[in-house]
């Protein structure tokens, strides 16, 4: 074996051993990695009351209720990742990307009743980028609800010449 | 040490790529290169920015906001790629010793410390009236700003030493340990909860992307490319000349003294 060749077997020998290190340390910690937990992980383990997190998931459609409190904005909402759900109560404003069927991360505590009481919410985009003619077309023609999920497969529509509404 | 011994070929194998160990060939085949790469990576740039910022449409929610990505996300593609040129270049150090390599190792940190502070000084702003935080914790912004850190080290640790090849040396460790961070980066939004979503852009699947948007992004990223390749030879050119110029006085300088 000639000097290049073992140190080149070395440094990947060092790199095997490191990448395994990480996979094992990252995967281990991997709860405290998470940015936010999800009603169904409370429901199956809850967190203790009083104790501060985030929670993250869909604003699920039809649940939104915007009101005022004490002269402040104010919302109820329910939050959803398809299995679970938990009401979330928020004073404050809510983001612009805030809506129906988005996803949503909110830092806060658990109530005694079960509801989340919020102190700070923040919009979760996704990653789809529609402009806003052919979104308008989809919603028009039946084919998306933006409030009730994600839109239809990407190639049904990233490529789509939108017609030219009215006239 | 003198420049024409700092590029003194190695006897044995590798002889093309130790071709361009002599700094006067690589002078000469750079200085041709690097106008077309500094002219690809303008007119690219300028296109697809333009393109991006005045003609593409805007998003259906996000509206106007949309256009910071076509900076944002080609200064990521180029903070990432960036660090796996670094550790092309310090594996190559390591392994074949090829003095370009430590050289290219030097120039590439502090060009990939710049598109890495340019992605999250832009995400930070594309943050805020989107997401409703200028920043959080979450597994991909905290990777990326690792990666910053990583690149701020890997740039004083090759200039700590008076011996510029123990530097050298010790920064080609460092970038090839900060590796692992790369995949992270990648697939945080894959394997952990995060703020930022997943990828767009994937090899399985259509992009989920208006066509309209996706080509001045390309454009763009192609754009920033060549400008990042421009900008690492030309600190290379120059770091080259420099080491010409250091042994061109200390020569006159020992003459004198004689």
């Amino acid at each position: 074996m000639t000097r290049k060749r073992r140190r080149l077997v070395l440094v990947l020998a060092c790199g095997v051993g490191l990448g395994a290190a990480a996979a094992l340390a990252l995967s281990a910690l991997s709860d405290s990695v998470a940015f936010f937990v999800t009603p169904s992980q409370i429901a199956s383990k809850a967190p203790a009351p009083g104790r501060t997190f985030r929670l993250g998931g869909l604003v699920e459609a039809g649940s939104l209720q915007k009101f005022m409190d004490d002269g402040k904005p104010a919302a109820r909402f329910r939050v959803t990742d398809g299995t679970g759900a938990v009401t979330v109560s928020f004073v404050g404003i809510l983001p612009d990307l805030f809506r129906e069927g988005q996803g949503m991360v909110a830092l806060g505590t658990l109530a005694p009743d079960g509801t989340f009481r919020a102190q700070e919410v923040l919009a979760k985009h996704d990653e789809t980028y529609m402009p806003k003619d052919i979104a308008d077309a989809l919603k028009k023609s039946g084919h998306w609800n933006p409030a009730a999920g994600p839109p239809p497969p990407a190639s049904t529509w990233n490529t789509l010449v939108p017609k030219k509404l009215g006239g | 040490m003198d420049a024409s011994t700092a590029f003194a070929p190695p006897a044995g194998g590798g002889r093309n790529l130790h071709r361009f160990a002599n700094p006067g060939r690589f002078l000469r085949a750079s200085g041709r290169v690097l106008p077309w790469l500094a002219a690809a990576g303008l007119l690219l740039t300028g296109i697809g920015l333009l393109w991006g910022l005045f003609f593409a449409p805007a998003d259906w929610q996000q509206g106007d906001a949309v256009r910071i990505m076509y900076i944002h996300v080609p200064a990521a593609w180029l903070a990432s790629g960036g660090y796996f040129a670094l550790a092309l270049a310090s594996l190559a150090s390591l392994v074949w010793r090829h003095p370009l390599a430590d050289l290219a190792a030097a120039e590439i940190g502090p060009v990939g410390a710049a598109a890495t502070a340019l992605c999250l000084g832009t995400g930070s702003l594309w943050g805020k009236p989107m997401w409703g935080a200028w920043w959080v914790w979450d597994a991909r912004l905290t990777s990326v700003l690792v990666l910053f850190f990583l690149y701020l080290g890997h740039i004083a640790l090759v200039r700590a030493f008076d011996d510029p090849q123990r530097g050298a040396r010790a920064g080609s460790i460092l970038a090839l340990v900060g590796v692992v961070n790369l995949p992270i980066i990648k697939f945080s939004v894959d394997w952990w909860n995060t703020l930022h979503q997943p990828a767009t852009i994937t090899l399985t699947g259509a992009p989920t992307m208006y066509v309209g948007m996706l080509w001045p992004l390309l454009f763009s990223a192609l754009g920033f490319s060549f400008g990042f390749a421009a900008l690492v030879v030309a600190r290379m050119r120059a770091a080259v000349m420099e080491r010409r110029i250091r042994a061109l006085l200390s020569a006159r300088a020992r003459a004198e003294a004689a």
